[in-house]
């Protein structure tokens, strides 16, 4: 295993994972009815919540939780977008493979399994960009009054939260699919992380709605708002330039622990399989 | 078949506890988004807490009530697609009644309790009176209520035997129409209401219940006979999604598959 996994050093490693990402792209461009079918239940949802947050604000205030309406309205329509992009839910496929033992293929080949899906959901996320992130915000445009960057920082600010956000959602689903190694079914888990992400992460409503303390501990805290809360709070550009980098930072930081805990968790995982015979 | 359904089920401690949390979470989720929006806001479009808690608690029961009994009915897109459905086919007992045995979540049913809890404590918060009115509506309305998700639940799900793929979109529907029963529905514009609220019917499942138990009247201007249509709309949805059911098994057996 070591003679072979020392070939796949360098050039010929990055040649795998960007044809990892490729294969990623290709195969989500022929889930056409699916993506149809995703994108009209993000914009009903879009509808329901922005009726829900408009009648928070026009309760009398001109600004709530710090957002205006306009900034509501983007927050409610982009979010949507993130949904598909990021990818909140998916099928459980790898929690399946462990069950059924398939994993086992997986973990024979040199490229570890967290790196491996890693490259296939980027590729997967860079095709939703066109579809599932786009028409979300195209139908919210058409319907509301949505706020776009004042600073053109924010358009460069805002890519590279949405790729942190990809990735830090990838390694949630990653740990509850991992689950399986451990639990009969991620069904739990999935549901958790389901409830998890949209309550605490700001798909409900922006989590500053909270009571200040509490939000922050979610934000600092919990991955959560890291997938969606806070690339939406750095496109609307809430607070100043620093305060969007402070956000950008915070991600990052998410990013390093939940790789890491991914890269863990597999080797827990795979220990695990050893011992059992597998 | 149910009984040694549960018993399997208990079977697995781990993931029972699992289940017991993530009714709870499900219950903290429900309640959770009412008190946050109150906690900024005084009204929703000149509706109190007190009412939109009720009607929170109220549209949560009657889902918990139809998740429990047809929720399964949205695997059937995963039976079209494997093909496991023809096996469901042959047998004698009916479609529908098959699938929704095939696994009774202990989940599901923390979901109906915390919702019956949640909807006694909204009743209390309300001061709801005791009288035999009171009591029926708050009886009825969830049982009304479910009815009208459960089919819901089932013609969407309908929609897997002609567009496998296209499954999601039912989400818009069910949870959508979740999300849509919890508040007043005068918070939402016209178009909304008219697909939601009116041809659906999800205005029944909690909104007019509410303005009924509470003797409100209703901004939109609506007779106050709306209040006690539930049962009448449950009957409707119910019919038509036993149509649009029956349309598609029979559309699939059709096909030859």
């Amino acid at each position: 295993m070591a003679i072979v996994s020392s070939m796949w050093r360098g050039p010929l490693r990055a040649r795998a994972y960007l044809a990892l990402a490729g294969a990623g792209f290709r195969r989500h461009a022929t889930y056409r009815q699916a993506t149809f079918a995703a994108v009209v239940t993000n914009s009903v949802f879009g509808f329901l919540r922005c009726a829900i947050v408009f009648a928070v604000i026009d309760a009398g205030f001109r600004v709530v939780a710090g957002y205006d309406r306009a900034q509501l309205a983007t927050f409610v329509w982009v979010g949507q977008g993130l949904i598909g992009t990021v990818l909140i839910w998916a099928p459980p496929d790898f929690a399946d493979r462990i069950r059924t033992g398939d994993v086992v293929t997986d973990l024979l080949r040199p490229v570890d399994p967290v790196w491996q899906l890693l490259a296939v959901d980027l590729g997967r996320a860079g095709h939703a960009m066109f579809t599932r992130f786009v028409a979300p915000i195209a139908v919210g445009a058409i319907f509301s009054h949505l706020q776009a960057p004042r600073r053109p920082a924010t358009y460069v600010l805002f890519a590279l939260s949405l790729l942190m956000a990809t990735v830090v959602c990838f390694g949630c689903r990653f740990l509850v699919n991992a689950a399986a190694y451990w639990l009969l079914d991620a069904r739990g888990p999935q549901m958790g992380w389901t409830i998890a992400s949209g309550f605490l992460g700001g798909l409900f409503f922006p989590v500053w709605f909270f009571p200040g303390a509490v939000a922050t501990a979610l934000i600092v805290g919990t991955p959560f708002p890291s997938i969606i809360q806070l690339p939406l709070d750095v496109l609307i550009e809430r607070g100043s330039p620093a305060g969007q980098l402070a956000l950008l930072a915070v991600q990052a930081g998410w990013v390093a622990i939940i790789l890491a805990l991914c890269r863990f968790v597999q080797r827990q995982g795979e220990r695990k399989l050893v011992v059992q015979g597998g | 078949m149910v009984v040694a359904q549960v018993r399997s089920q208990a079977q697995y401690r781990t993931s029972f506890a699992i289940d017991v949390v993530g009714s709870v979470l499900f219950g903290v989720l429900d309640i959770g988004s009412v008190l946050v929006l109150f906690r900024l806001a005084p009204t929703l479009r000149s509706f109190g807490f007190r009412e939109v808690f009720l009607m929170a608690a109220l549209a949560v029961t009657a889902f918990a009530a139809a998740d429990l009994a047809v929720g399964n009915v949205e695997r059937l897109r995963v039976y079209v697609r494997s093909g496991l459905l023809d096996a469901v086919l042959v047998r004698p007992m009916g479609v529908l009644v098959q699938l929704t045995a095939l696994d009774v979540a202990l989940r599901r049913l923390g979901r109906l309790v915390f919702g019956i809890a949640m909807l006694v404590i909204a009743a209390a918060h309300a001061h709801l009176p005791l009288t035999p009115r009171s009591l029926a509506l708050l009886v009825i309305t969830p049982v009304a209520g479910a009815v009208v998700f459960g089919a819901v639940f089932v013609a969407t799900a309908t929609v897997a035997f002609w567009w496998i793929e296209s499954g999601e979109i039912a989400n818009g529907l069910t949870y959508g129409g979740l999300n849509f029963t919890q508040y007043p529905i005068t918070i939402y514009g016209p178009a909304l209401r008219r697909i939601f609220a009116y041809s659906i019917g999800f205005a029944f499942v909690a909104y007019y219940p509410t303005l009924a138990l509470l003797d409100l009247p209703d901004p939109l201007g609506g007779p106050v006979l709306l209040a006690y249509a539930a049962p009448l709309v449950a009957l409707a949805a119910a019919t038509a999604a036993a149509l649009i059911w029956r349309t598609g098994v029979r559309h699939y057996r059709g096909t030859g598959s």
